[in-house]
C-alpha cells in the first residue's frame, strides 16, 4: 500500500525538496504527538502551580501505566496491520481473575489471568492467522466472550473480588522504590523491552514486514502465522497484566472497568505515530501518545470551572488534529 | 482464491455426495437461513412467543439498531466504518431536549442537521483529508460523546405530546418506530439498487483508485455516505429518545456501533468493501436481536447470551467466508 509515487521524470532539484518535504512529514508523523506533548506540559506548568508537584506527576504516571501496558500490545497488533477490540475486556477480565486469584495466594494472582487471558489471545490469534477471518470482527467477538466470562465469574457483576488486607500481591501496584511507583517502573521496563524486540529480534522485523506487505513476507518465506499469533497473545497477555496491575492497585476486581479502553488504546498508538496501515511505528511514540491523553485529562481536572465532559471532547479533536496534520503533511507519500 | 474455484468445489461436493446441496447458496444466505431457523424454533420451544405483544417488542427495540446498521452498511461498502453514531445518537438526543420549544418538528429538525453536520466532518476527514475511517470516527466518537454530554448534562425527560406519540404511538397496531425503520430500510434498499449514487458507492468501495480514474466523484460519494450515516444515527437517537421518553446523554447508543457492525457482517457485507447487502444486514440486525430475546427468553444470563453472541458471529464470518478461501481484510 505504501508505494511512493515519484515521477520518474522529475530532475534532481525537484526530487531533494521531494526528500526534505518528506523527512519533515516523517518527522511530524512521528513526532507530533511529542511536540504537544511538550507545549501542554509547559503551558499546564506555568498555569498550574499544583500541575508540576511531585505528587500530581506520580499521579499522572500511575494513572497512565494501566493505559499503556494495553496500547504497548496494541501497538505490535497495529504494525501487523491488524487491530485488538478485545483489549478493554480482556484487561477488566484480568483484574477480576487477579482479585479472585488473590484469594488464593500473591502466586495465583498472577498466573490465573495470565493464563486465561493468554488464551483468549491465543485463540484470537490463530482464527485471524490461520482461518483468516479479519481482526476488526473476530477481537470485537473477543470483546463480548471476554465480558462475558468476566460476568460469569462475578455473578453477573454482582460479585467484587477484593485482594486480602495483608496480601503481598497488593505491593505490586501500591509499593514504590527510591519514591518511584512500581506501576511507572513496570512500564518503564516492558516499553524497554518492546523497542528491543521490535528493532533487535527478527520477530520484531517480521512484525514489520507483515504489516507492510504481508503476502511480501509471506513469499519470503516469513513465519507469518506465527508471528501474528505471537502478537495477538501479546496483546492479550498485556493487557491481562494491566488488569492484575489494576487489582493490585485498587484491592479489588473492579467489574465495570475497561468498557471503550480499547478505543483509548487506539487513539494512543495512533497519536503516536504508528500507521493504521501497519508496517510502521515505534514503542515510545505510543508512550508519548498514552501519556498525552493522561496530561490532557489531568490538565482539565485541574481548571475546576470545566466540565469533566471536556476532557473527551479535547482529547477527540487533538486525536482529528493530529490525523489531520500527518495526513496533510505525508500527502502523496501513501496511498 | 476466486469465486470460481469456490464454485467448482462446491458443485464437485454436491456431485460426491449426490445431493444437490450447495454450499455457495448457505454461504450467501446463511444469515436468512438461521434467522428462519430460530424463528421456527421460538415457535415450538419458547412459551408464547407466538403474540403480538411478543413480536411487537421484539421489533420496536431492533428498530433503531437496523436503522443505525443501513447507514453502517452504506459505509462499510465503501471500505470505510463509522464507530461515531452511537456518540451521534446521544448528541441527537440530548438536543431534543434543550430545543423542544420549537415544536416536536422544530427540535426533530435540529438533531438531524446535528447528525449530519457531524457525518459531514467525518465525510470531509475520510473523503478529502484521507484520514482512515476507523481513527477519524474514532476521534469524533470521543469527542462528540463528550459534546453531547456538554448540552445534555444529565437525563432529561421527554414529555413534548408529538414526540412522545413518535415514540410510543402506532398506525393499525404497527408501532411508528418500526414503520420508520421499514420506510428507512426500503429508501435506503432502492438508493443501493437503482440509484447512480447507489453504484458509484459500490464502485468506489471497491477500488477507489480504478473509480477516480473512471471519472466517478469519489470524494462527493465518500462525504455523502458519511452524511448519511450521520444523519440515519441521529434518526434512531431521536427515536430511541422518543421511545424511552429520556435523553441520556452518557449511555444512550452507547456499543451501537459494534451491534450495527455485527448485523452488517453477519448479513454478508464484507468489511472489504464493494458489496452492499441491505436486506441481509436487516436480517443480521433481526438475527443478533432474537439471538438475545431467545436467550432471555429461556432464562440465560447475560453473561453466558455475550458468550453465545460471541462464538455465532465468529462461525457466521467463518461460514460466509468459506475455509482457507478468506484472506485479511
Amino acid at each position: 500500500m505504501s508505494t511512493t509515487t515519484v515521477d520518474p521524470a522529475t530532475s534532481n532539484a525537484p526530487e531533494a525538496a521531494l526528500a526534505n518535504r518528506a523527512r519533515f512529514a516523517s518527522l511530524v508523523q512521528r513526532q507530533g504527538a511529542l511536540a504537544i506533548f511538550v507545549v501542554v506540559v509547559a503551558v499546564a506548568s506555568v498555569s498550574f502551580d499544583s500541575f508540576a508537584s511531585q505528587g500530581n506527576i506520580t499521579g499522572i504516571a500511575v494513572q497512565a501505566s494501566f493505559l499503556a501496558m494495553l496500547a504497548l500490545g496494541m501497538t505490535f497488533v497495529i504494525m501487523t496491520g491488524g487491530i485488538d477490540l478485545s483489549v478493554g475486556s480482556v484487561f477488566a477480565l484480568g483484574g477480576v481473575l487477579a482479585a479472585w486469584g488473590s484469594q488464593h495466594g500473591t502466586l495465583a494472582a498472577f498466573v490465573l489471568p495470565l493464563a486465561v487471558c493468554g488464551a483468549i489471545g491465543l485463540v484470537q490469534g490463530l482464527v485471524i492467522a490461520r482461518g483468516g477471518l479479519p481482526p476488526f470482527i473476530v477481537t470485537l467477538a473477543g470483546l463480548l466472550f471476554a465480558r462475558g466470562l468476566l460476568l460469569l465469574l462475578s455473578d453477573e457483576g454482582a460479585t467484587t473480588y477484593k485482594v486480602p488486607r495483608g496480601s503481598s500481591f497488593r505491593e505490586l501496584a501500591q509499593g514504590e522504590l527510591l519514591g518511584i511507583p512500581y506501576p511507572v517502573i513496570l512500564v518503564v521496563v516492558f516499553f524497554a523491552i518492546g523497542g528491543l524486540v521490535l528493532h533487535r529480534t527478527s520477530y520484531g522485523a517480521s512484525v514489520l514486514a507483515i504489516g507492510g506487505q504481508e503476502d511480501a513476507a509471506d513469499l519470503m518465506g516469513l513465519p507469518v502465522v506465527r508471528t501474528k499469533v505471537l502478537t495477538y497473545v501479546a496483546s492479550a497477555l498485556l493487557a491481562g497484566f494491566g488488569g492484575v496491575m489494576i487489582a493490585s492497585y485498587t484491592s479489588s476486581g473492579v467489574t465495570i472497568l475497561g468498557v471503550g479502553t480499547e478505543l483509548e488504546a487506539i487513539a494512543a498508538v495512533v497519536l503516536g505515530g504508528t500507521l493504521l496501515t501497519g508496517g510502521a511505528g515505534t514503542v515510545l511514540g505510543t508512550l508519548v501518545g498514552v501519556l498525552l491523553l493522561q496530561v490532557i485529562k489531568n490538565v482539565i481536572n485541574q481548571i475546576g470551572s470545566l466540565d469533566s465532559d471536556w476532557q473527551s471532547v479535547v482529547s477527540g479533536t487533538i486525536l482529528l488534529l493530529v490525523v489531520t496534520l500527518q495526513r496533510v503533511l505525508t500527502r502523496g507519500d501513501r496511498t | 482464491m476466486s469465486d470460481g474455484t469456490a464454485t467448482a468445489t462446491a458443485a464437485e461436493r454436491s456431485e460426491r455426495t449426490g445431493t444437490s446441496f450447495d454450499i455457495d447458496w448457505v454461504r450467501r444466505n446463511g444469515v436468512f437461513v438461521a434467522l428462519g431457523l430460530l424463528l421456527l424454533a421460538n415457535v415450538f420451544l419458547t412459551d408464547n412467543f407466538v403474540s403480538t405483544g411478543t413480536l411487537r417488542l421484539q421489533l420496536v427495540q431492533v428498530a433503531p439498531v437496523v436503522i443505525v446498521a443501513l447507514g453502517m452498511a452504506l459505509v462499510i461498502g465503501t471500505e470505510g466504518i463509522d464507530l461515531s453514531v452511537g456518540a451521534v445518537m446521544a448528541l441527537a438526543a440530548a438536543l431534543i431536549p434543550l430545543y423542544v420549544g420549537y415544536g416536536s418538528v422544530g427540535a426533530i429538525a435540529i438533531g438531524l442537521v446535528a447528525g449530519a453536520v457531524v457525518g459531514l466532518i467525518a465525510g470531509v476527514l475520510v473523503g478529502v483529508v484521507g484520514v482512515q475511517p476507523i481513527v477519524a470516527t474514532l476521534g469524533l466518537m470521543v469527542a462528540i460523546r463528550g459534546v453531547a454530554n456538554l448540552f445534555g448534562g444529565e437525563i432529561k425527560s421527554i414529555t413534548e405530546p408529538g414526540l412522545v406519540s413518535l415514540g410510543t404511538g402506532d398506525v393499525a397496531g404497527v408501532p411508528y418506530v418500526v414503520v420508520i425503520a421499514a420506510l428507512v430500510s426500503l429508501v435506503v434498499w432502492l438508493v443501493v439498487r437503482r440509484s447512480t449514487y447507489g453504484r458509484q458507492l459500490v464502485a468506489v468501495g471497491g477500488n477507489k483508485l480504478a473509480a477516480q480514474l473512471a471519472g466517478l466523484p469519489v470524494r462527493r460519494v465518500l462525504v455523502t455516505t458519511y452524511v448519511v450515516s450521520g444523519l440515519l444515527a441521529a434518526m434512531a437517537g431521536i427515536l430511541l429518545a422518543a421511545r424511552s421518553q429520556a435523553s441520556d446523554p452518557t449511555k444512550l447508543g452507547q456499543l451501537i456501533e459494534l451491534s450495527a457492525i455485527t448485523a452488517v457482517v453477519i448479513g454478508g457485507t464484507p468489511l472489504s468493501g464493494g458489496q452492499v447487502r441491505i436486506l441481509g444486514t436487516i436480517a443480521g440486525a433481526l438475527l443478533m436481536q432474537l439471538i438475545t430475546a431467545t436467550l432471555i427468553f429461556h432464562d440465560i444470563p447475560d453473561s453466558t447470551a455475550q458468550i453465545v453472541q460471541a462464538v455465532i458471529v465468529i462461525a457466521a464470518v467463518y461460514v460466509q467466508l468459506g475455509r482457507g478461501k478468506a484472506r485479511r481484510s
